[in-house]
């Protein structure tokens, strides 16, 4: 459907993004996920022919984007990060005006125009002006025109931006019925939003993609470990003893309770697979320290977004000596995410 | 082009600025025409309309300023650059239908001559063939506004650089009376154009080799054919210069004859800026 092979944007001397490459199949949701100004927009401003990036190709339906722009255009519809929107006229103007450019028949136009305007409910504002509409209500036009035509594709670039909640749940829930018949590529920080909506989660850092899975595979893989928290009542230097006798354990870390000076809290990480609770039950039983509290933290995708993203952010702020480390590091990461 | 043209047009005849286009330009017409043919009772149109080319400098960039510039400050050139449409396109859409909104007070000024016939004698092809030469002029300077909204985002600067590009062309005779006929003054001129020629290569692509070899093959071979044939270069700036000189080519129009290399002229003017438009607009998807 779409490929996208070694991307590179530069900016003078700014990297906006870093060889990207991934493919996108039909009938599925993909969610561009990072931090403010990782390259998300460029991106997606670079696959719909906006801006041309510096190397790299982009191939939608066949046809290259560069080469052949307006058969490529053709099969995608845009929603920019700020809508692009005629103020001095009429919904049904602009609408008229985005299928007109779109060249879809004449014979077409009114239906369809009725149908998405059905879509994103904004029949009652057909008369009115574009500037006088809200921002959610503006937010609707501009994806009302990224539909318009039917595309095979539809880019979303933060397509909840501005509205309100109820307004967000209805669009989440238009966009999954958009995928019954469209590819749909859609950008945001927010992450309950990509993990709700997205089968496929692209994470881009500072203009890599430095990790690219289902959300479920992701939270899963990213973690590669469990993660515990226990609240026993003791004090801290027994605990540790007692704890490095148990071999699964990967890491500890054992702290007096905030809230009472004889509860020890402590984090224990350990293998994914490997199940200790029972271990520490009689550990602490056979040595009279009562366990109070016991909690399995499962990673979310949270998570995986900070341990992904902020490791890429310490490798810009860092020196040259100290990226070395945090190459192999990633690398492992990579590994990690790959499998 | 289609969608582009009659939403250009409406826009344009929604808004106060076409309006404030066809209005000046007829109320200009109006007094030069009242105060020319009718009180005075002079024959000839086309006098009337040559002395009111100045009104270009102010009309045309109310016209044009916002055409490109406005676009891109309201991202909506997103939409139009990410639709299937080519540049050429987008740029051919509005530049006809700016001219169509151009056509407008032009097609009342045709009425003028007729108004004329009816007090006197009047030659007809001789004042229709002037209007011809006005409205190509205008055609012309449309362009050369089409092309500077395209550089900037801002309505206000776009104007004023229009202004500042047709004014030039509009006393560039004036100017070029200031150089001296010698060939040596040409020579001169000539020089420093070449260094800035050099300078502009320089600050585009930071190449300090090309530019020096740039400037230095130019100076030299503007000393070599000095040295050849000097008289070459006798009033060779002013030839240069005129053109640049837009409206001058509107005087044989005037005089009743229907000039090809007039019309020739304004159609590569026309061609000319349209291109750079559309460079500029391509241009910036690469930066």
């Amino acid at each position: 459907m779409i490929e996208v092979n070694h991307l590179v944007k530069r900016y003078g001397d700014h990297l906006a993004v870093n060889d990207i490459s991934f493919t996108v199949e039909k009938g599925q949701i993909y969610g561009f996920l990072g931090p403010n100004g990782a390259g998300k927009s460029t991106t997606m401003n670079i696959i719909t022919g906006y801006i041309a990036s510096t190397e790299g190709e982009i191939i939608i339906n066949g046809h290259n984007i560069l080469d052949e722009p307006e058969a490529a255009k053709k099969s995608i519809g845009y929603l920019p990060e700020q809508p692009p929107l005629y103020f001095d006229m009429t919904v049904m103007e602009y609408l008229k005006f985005s299928a007109e450019l779109k060249k879809i028949p004449k014979a077409d136009i009114t239906r369809m125009i009725d149908e998405v305007m059905k879509l994103v409910d904004i029949e009652d504002k057909q008369n009115k002006l574009i500037k006088n509409l809200s921002k959610g209500y503006k937010q609707r036009v501009g994806l009302a025109q990224a539909i318009l035509g039917y595309p095979e594709v539809i880019i979303l670039d933060e397509p909840t931006v501005g509205l309100d909640p109820k307004q967000i749940i209805e669009i989440r829930d238009l966009i999954k019925g958009l995928s019954e018949k469209h590819t749909v590529i859609l950008s945001s920080h927010i992450l309950s939003e990509v993990s709700a909506v997205c089968d496929y989660v692209l994470i881009i850092s500072d203009g890599k993609l430095v990790a690219s899975d289902t959300p479920d595979n992701l939270s899963k893989l990213a973690s590669g470990s469990n993660v515990m928290d226990i609240m026993v009542k003791g004090n801290v230097s027994k605990m540790e003893q007692l704890l490095q006798k148990i071999e699964e354990i990967d890491e500890f870390n054992c702290q007096i309770s905030e809230k009472d000076e004889k509860i020890v809290d402590i984090s224990i990480k350990t293998k994914d697979s490997v199940d200790i609770r029972e271990k520490i039950f009689y550990l602490c039983a056979q040595n009279e320290c009562p366990i109070l509290g016991m909690q399995s933290k499962i990673l979310s995708l949270e998570d995986v977004f900070l341990e992904l993203t902020q490791n890429s952010e310490e490798i810009v702020e860092d020196n040259v000596d100290v990226e070395v480390d945090m190459e192999a590091e990633k690398a492992n990461q990579d590994e990690e995410v790959s499998k | 082009m289609k969608a582009i043209y009659k939403k250009e047009l409406k826009s344009y005849l929604t808004s106060m600025i076409g309006y404030i286009f066809i209005f000046f330009t007829l109320v200009m017409t109006g007094i030069y025409f009242t105060a020319y043919n009718l009180q005075s009772g002079y024959p000839i149109f086309g006098v009337t309309l040559s002395a009111v080319t100045f009104i270009f400098l102010i009309a045309v960039p109310i016209l044009t300023m916002r055409v490109l510039a406005e676009e891109r400050k309201q991202k909506t050139d997103q939409m139009l650059l990410t639709a299937p449409v080519s540049v050429s396109d987008i740029i051919l859409g509005k530049y006809l239908a700016l001219v169509t909104i151009y056509c407008i007070p032009t097609v009342i000024i045709g009425l003028y001559p007729l108004i004329m016939r009816m007090f006197g004698t009047v030659s007809l092809p001789m004042s229709y063939t002037a209007l011809l030469g006005f409205f190509l002029l205008g055609c012309a300077d449309i362009a050369i506004g089409v092309f500077l909204s395209s550089v900037t985002e801002s309505q206000v600067i776009a104007a004023v650089l229009s202004f500042i590009v047709l004014f030039g062309c509009y006393v560039i005779s004036g100017i070029a009376s200031f150089f001296s006929q010698t060939a040596m003054a040409s020579v001169l001129a000539f020089g420093v154009l070449v260094l800035l020629l050099a300078v502009i290569i320089y600050a585009m692509t930071k190449s300090s080799f090309v530019a020096s070899v740039v400037g230095l093959a130019g100076e030299i071979i503007i000393a070599v054919v000095y040295m050849i044939k000097s008289s070459l270069f006798e009033g060779a700036i002013q030839k240069l210069l005129e053109i640049f000189n837009i409206s001058s080519h509107l005087t044989t129009f005037i005089d009743g004859m229907l000039d090809l290399t007039g019309v020739v002229y304004f159609l590569s003017i026309v061609t000319v800026f349209l291109f750079l438009a559309m460079q500029s607009i391509v241009k910036r998807r690469w930066s």
